[in-house]
């Protein structure tokens, strides 16, 4: 086993990156990533990894870059946050549609404008369709674990698709907790060395890489991209078990909390997780059956594994850090929606907008979810209205 | 330097077939480079005519590895395809005695607007790369917008020449120069209309030991508007009128490689022989090949005078 650290969110990450060694990393500083590439230039100073690094001048260069060096045979990592995300959005989805195994630090924050450097999921949740795996992290641990763990899921032959590890911005990022770390001989040995699938720099073999594709063969290439999202599905869990195996720290597409009788449940993503078990066993000494849901893996979205975790239930709340402007709740809970709607005994669901641009998600405002929530289902009536907790109306 | 018939003998790294247009530069162009390179390549590409008409899926020209990332972000995409060799390398997992040729091509388009700010952050990375720019002029590859290398005066679909306007009324920018500026150990501008003198700025180009740069002008028929068997003949003008000087910047040192021989030929001649220009010769629009004849003549004599006396950064380390 590794050391036990004392890492801020940020460090944690970087450490990982450190002990995968990428042959490339080429980013752009943005807070609140800047730390993690901090922590990493550091590293390859002091010639701790063979990485090259790339300072480029944007993050619409830092994926472009991503992009040339993973389709030259490289293992290749990148983090952003935010505007620096959106900003390299264009690439963002040619790396997935390219099918290129890089891995990512998404360090959510909220999206200007206004310019706001605090922690939401917009950011994110806006690249939810860009064809990438995402995970969210409730803490440094997880931030280390499932960063220390991607490539082998991105790199698996049957998925080849990029991947994303959100941690909230400041609340993860910049809040030192202790780490249990593995070695780096272990990482190095679960995820193995990278075999590409394409190598550009064969010259022997040309290939060519990002060609013109009209409509007799667009539609394909992107219902095989859809295909190695359901590979996906298969190859997460197989990926976690054997991480656990490895750590002793149990990883799956979503965590359950006071979950096996609970009659209404918060499902929620990322550090708020936290902050809910709290809340739980606050309501649960009150005798009110409330559990939580927190979601690792929104892409892909485990829809069959939501639908046997909440059948029978009588209320979801669903708390998203992430406002739909014009739509019809937030990205979570209208997925969970649809997820759900139709099963013969499908739970009320009522949805929730909290903590944007930082705003603090405290358990009295939980609390409110919850109770809001229970009294959804002693009613038994749906409900359309959103509810948005923690802002002045 | 190889002969042309030493050139003409090698493999053709860039096959017929592509759906370029009968009379493109492009193709003329990217064919002489790859002749010029003895050395395994890997081409990136800009999104562009070059791109779309060499690599219609599932089909490609190209006899080389070539990558196509987007459109402004060619620079950015070989830097990664570097950086990805001597990581690679350094790990001893590439074990090529000789080093492979990073090479990326984006038109005016891709290059002088979109595409700047990932040329210039890749250029003062100092990676190992060959930057051409094939400069056409306009956006040939959307229908003939006008880019900030259009020339002023020229007329475009976005700039079109009208009842009370001459086309495009701005001056080009000097893309070239904001190169040199980047302080790189090789920076040319050349044609593919002067072969012999292309090949030679390519393999400087690819032996300098860091980022170069090459802005190569590129005819475009469609949009230049002239028969398409004029294509050489046209860009012969551009350097005889000096409208398109040929010359290098090799680790600070400005060379002219190619003077007309008696007296450069006047400016009127290369619009005569295009389309875009036509406009220029119509009642209402005199005066205005003079005034271009003047830019020409001053930027012709400040090349000349920055040839003769260096560029302003050796005579400050003279005093």
């Amino acid at each position: 086993m590794g050391e036990r650290l004392a890492l801020s969110g940020n460090e944690a990450a970087a450490y990982a990156m450190k002990q995968i060694n990428p042959d490339v990393v080429a980013a752009y500083p943005i807070t609140p990533q800047t730390e993690m590439m901090h922590a990493f230039a550091q590293y390859v100073a002091d010639g701790e990894v063979d990485t090259e690094m790339v300072n480029v001048e944007s993050e619409h260069s830092a994926m472009s870059a991503c992009i040339g060096s993973a389709a030259s045979g490289a293992r290749t990592m990148t983090a952003t946050s935010a505007n620096g995300f959106a900003l390299m959005w264009e690439v963002v989805y040619i790396a997935a549609s390219s099918r290129l195994p890089i891995c990512m630090a998404l360090v959510n924050r909220a999206l200007s404008g206004p310019i706001n450097i605090h922690c939401d999921h917009s950011d994110s949740m806006g690249g939810r369709d860009a064809g990438w795996i995402q995970f969210y992290c409730e803490n440094a641990q997880e931030a280390y674990d499932l960063f220390a763990l991607s490539p082998k899921i991105a790199e698996h032959p049957d998925v080849q698709l990029p991947v994303m590890v959100c941690y909230d911005g400041f609340i993860i990022s910049h809040t030192v907790e202790m780490v249990d770390s593995l070695t780096d001989a272990q990482v190095q040995k679960f995820i193995g060395p990278y075999q590409p699938r394409i190598d550009l720099l064969d010259y022997k073999n040309p290939f060519t890489f990002g060609p013109l594709d009209f409509h007799d063969y667009y539609f394909e290439h992107k219902r095989q991209q859809v295909e190695a999202m359901e590979h996906a599905h298969k190859v997460i869990p197989q990926v976690f078990a054997e991480f656990e195996k490895l750590s002793k720290r149990k990883y799956s597409f979503f965590e359950g909390y006071q979950l096996e009788d609970a009659e209404i449940v918060l499902l929620v993503l990322g550090s708020t997780a936290g902050t809910a078990k709290v809340a739980v066993d606050e309501l649960r000494s009150q005798g009110k059956k409330v559990g939580l849901l927190k979601l690792t893996v929104f892409r892909p979205f485990p829809v069959k594994k939501l639908q046997q975790a909440l059948s029978g239930r009588r209320a979801v709340a669903v708390l998203d850090r992430c406002a739909s402007f014009g739509g019809f709740g937030g990205p979570v809970f209208s997925e969970l929606r649809s997820a759900l709607f139709g099963l013969s005994d499908a739970p009320l669901i009522r949805g929730y907008i909290y903590g944007l641009g930082g705003r603090d998600m405290g358990i009295a405002l939980i609390r409110q979810a919850a109770e809001e929530t229970l009294e959804t289902a002693k009613k038994g009536q749906p409900t359309e209205e959103i509810g948005y907790l923690g802002v002045r109306e | 330097m190889a002969s042309l018939k030493e050139l003409s003998a090698r493999p053709e790294r860039l096959s017929g077939g592509h759906r370029l247009c009968a009379g493109c530069g492009a193709g003329i162009l990217v064919r002489q480079i790859l002749s010029a390179i003895d050395r395994p390549v890997v081409v990136s590409n800009a999104t562009g005519c070059l791109e779309v008409a060499t690599t219609i899926f599932p089909y490609t020209a190209w006899r080389v590895p070539w990558i196509h990332n987007a459109f402004e972000n060619a620079a950015a995409t070989i830097s990664g395809v570097e950086s990805a060799y001597y990581s690679l390398k350094k790990q001893g997992k590439i074990k090529d005695e000789q080093d492979m040729v990073f090479l990326a091509f984006g038109g005016d388009g891709g290059t002088y607007d979109i595409g700047i700010q990932a040329l210039s952050g890749a250029m003062e990375r100092g990676h190992r790369m060959v930057y051409v720019c094939y400069d056409n002029q306009a956006y040939m590859n959307t229908g003939i917008q006008r880019s900030s290398s259009t020339p002023k005066y020229a007329s475009t679909m976005t700039a079109p020449s009208g009842k009370v306007k001459p086309g495009k009324t701005q001056r080009r920018k000097d893309l070239t120069s904001i190169m040199s500026a980047h302080h790189i150990p090789y920076v040319a501008q050349a044609i593919p209309s002067h072969w012999k003198d292309l090949t030679n700025k390519v393999q400087k180009a690819i032996n300098c030991g860091g980022p170069a740069f090459i802005n190569c002008l590129s005819d475009c028929c469609r949009g230049w508007r002239h028969p398409l068997d004029q294509t050489i003949e046209v860009m012969r003008l551009a350097v005889d009128t000096c409208v398109w000087p040929l010359y290098q910047v090799e680790n600070g040192k400005l060379k002219v490689t190619y003077k007309p021989r008696k007296r450069k030929k006047p400016v009127a001649e290369w619009f005569k022989a295009q389309g875009r220009f036509s406009h220029l010769f119509k009642e209402g629009n005199e005066g205005l090949i003079e005034e271009i004849q003047a830019d020409v003549d001053r930027d012709w004599e400040r090349l000349l005078s920055l040839e003769k006396w260096g560029l302003s950064e050796q005579a400050e380390e003279g005093e």
